[in-house]
């Protein structure tokens, strides 16, 4: 069969890309270019190569309402904030898929269907009454209580139990006739046996974590806590002129870190994403 | 499917579900019963001395015209974003499935906007259409066209459909191409061989095949465009201008935490709860068949 270049996917495909990379770009270019000159329309798509230093600038930068907080800070809040959670989730959703895998106990179905019902109370439904029990329990404005109610998983637990489920029987019978207690074959063998779905919901729940907005907003009124997408938006909503150069190169370094993970480990994620969420 | 192969034991189990447990019970099941229990109570205007009410707080809610258009605002919102979002990813997935050059390119362009938050979406989309200094708002002055979304309403919603749509056409392009990576390439082949191309091989051949990817799409793109678009609109247009752009999760937001109107807004959560109980019901019906080997 003779091949000639494929115009119309090319067509197709060049215009889905433009239409989603090139926001992204103008954000780019906008963050070297002067304050001034996008005040006065003056946007150009080439990025000016002097206005580079924008992004090392805006890591000392703060937002005048969250005094002294700089868009650095905010970063590390994010970094700390996505970490605790993604490795969060999948600590305790891996335990439990264990639990309920591996065990009869009293009440495992009744465990199971109760974080399972996590899936239909997501934090927009039931916003007042969760940030009553956050302020009795004095977690407002603490870590604990930006992360820890992020932690549950019904979706992690879903697809551990799946793939545990699926271990052959003589794995778990070979483990029983060297003597290996339960826990011993949970870390050192089921874990390292999981470790692609591991890494695969690592990404997943890392951009999770790190694109959460609603919950910081709630769970934070003091700057100290900011995650940066937090930070960001608050920069071009309470101060009187927007320095827009800072702010577009603060949306770049909220975007590189879960861009750069989904990215680099794409293929792992993409298989994740496909089989975890059905 | 249960395990044959067992551990012996019931404390230690217990034990490892124990801090799932605890924070599904403190931070998801306590506050939707009280959410319940909120909305069946009127507090006065102090924050003292609730009393019950029965269904009053979903009657005033139910007989509220700004309470139905938000609804209907809300229904108009998931039909548009989801037909958008899924049309485009399908679109995407069935170019980016065939043997071109670059595709390896295409694709990670094309999954790029998953990784961005819905809020810094909104930001980035503020900066090129923003009134007066937006790159495009420019463009589209030029075209004669009066572009300030932070006046006109219909302009607004618009705005947070496609912005919506943008975040969302990457989730669908993944699945979709997955879909299609899944048909066995024989079948595809023989049906070339007997001259079925383009158009036609499209609509009898891989459509039916990827129905089922649909479905599931369609209840997760609802789910989507109704519950975890808050970030995105309120970072937008904050739900305005008045109420423009005013969907139900936003409004729940603004009449709880802004308006402090405990009892409405504790009601409207459980009118959100049974609708997202239904969603995900359908969902796990439609992806049941393949989930329960």
């Amino acid at each position: 069969m003779k091949r000639r270049p494929d115009y119309l996917a090319h067509g197709v495909l060049g215009l889905g890309a433009a239409l989603f990379a090139l926001p992204v770009w103008v954000a780019f270019a906008g963050a070297t270019e002067t304050a001034g000159a996008i005040n006065r329309g003056d946007l150009s798509l080439l990025p000016r190569l002097a206005g580079l230093r924008s992004f090392i600038d805006v890591l000392g930068y703060g937002a005048s309402a969250d005094a002294g907080v700089t868009i650095g800070h905010m970063l590390l809040v994010s970094f700390a904030m996505a970490l605790v959670i993604a490795l969060g989730k999948i600590a305790i959703s891996a335990l439990s898929a264990f639990a309920i895998a591996f065990f009869r106990f009293p009440f495992r179905m009744i465990a199971f269907w109760a974080i399972l019902l996590t899936l239909m109370l997501p934090v927009e439904v039931r916003i007042i009454p969760t940030y009553a029990v956050m302020s009795e329990f004095h977690l407002i404005n603490s870590f604990t209580g930006l992360t820890m109610p992020l932690i549950a998983s019904a979706t992690a637990t879903l697809l551990f139990r799946q793939v545990f489920l699926a271990v052959p029987d003589e794995l778990v019978e070979a483990a029983r006739l060297d003597g290996a207690g339960p826990m011993r074959f949970f870390l050192d063998m089921l874990l390292p046996v999981s470790a692609p779905n591991l890494a695969a919901l690592f990404v997943i729940l890392f951009v999770y974590g790190w694109n959460q907005y609603l919950w910081p907003l709630l769970a934070v009124t003091n700057g100290r806590l900011n995650p940066i997408v937090l930070g960001i938006v608050r920069m071009i909503t309470t101060d009187q002129i927007t320095p827009w150069n800072l702010v577009m190169a603060g949306t770049i370094w909220a975007i590189l870190p879960p861009v750069v993970v989904v990215l680099l480990m794409q293929r792992w994620f993409v298989r994740g994403l496909t089989e975890a969420d059905k | 499917m249960e395990r044959r192969t067992l551990f012996p034991g019931r404390a230690l189990p217990a034990f490892l579900v124990l801090p799932q447990l605890a924070i599904t019970a403190l931070f998801f099941l306590f506050p939707a019963w009280r959410a319940f229990v909120e909305s069946v109570r009127a507090v006065n205007g102090f924050g003292l001395n609730a009393r019950f009410v029965g269904l009053a707080n979903f009657a005033a809610l139910l007989g509220s015209g700004t309470y139905r258009a938000t609804v209907l605002r809300t229904l108009l919102y998931c039909t548009a974003v989801t037909a958008l979002a899924m049309a485009g990813g399908l679109v995407l997935a069935v170019f980016a499935d065939r043997e071109i050059k670059g595709r390896a390119i295409y694709r990670a362009l094309l999954i790029l906007p998953y990784a961005i938050a819905p809020a810094i979406a909104s930001v980035i989309f503020v900066f090129l259409l923003q009134p007066e200094i937006g790159l495009l708002t420019g463009v589209l002055k030029q075209a004669g066209i009066d572009w300030n979304y932070v006046l006109h309403g219909g302009q607004a919603l618009g705005l947070v459909i496609l912005v919506g749509a943008w975040k969302q056409v990457a989730y669908n392009f993944i699945f979709y191409l997955a879909g299609l990576q899944s048909i066995p390439r024989t079948l595809i082949e023989a049906a070339a061989l007997d001259g079925a191309r383009g158009w036609y091989r499209f609509r009898t051949m891989l459509w039916p095949l990827l129905l089922p990817t649909t479905l599931f799409l369609l209840v997760v793109n609802t789910v989507y465009a109704a519950f975890d678009t808050f970030a995105l609109i309120f970072a937008l247009t904050g739900g305005g201008p008045g109420t423009a752009t005013e969907t139900m999760v936003v409004k729940v937001y603004r009449d709880g935490i802004i308006n402090l109107d405990l009892g409405g807004s504790a009601a409207q959560s459980v009118i959100l709860m049974a609708l997202i109980v239904a969603l995900t019901v359908l969902q796990f019906r439609y992806a049941g068949g393949r989930e329960r080997t």
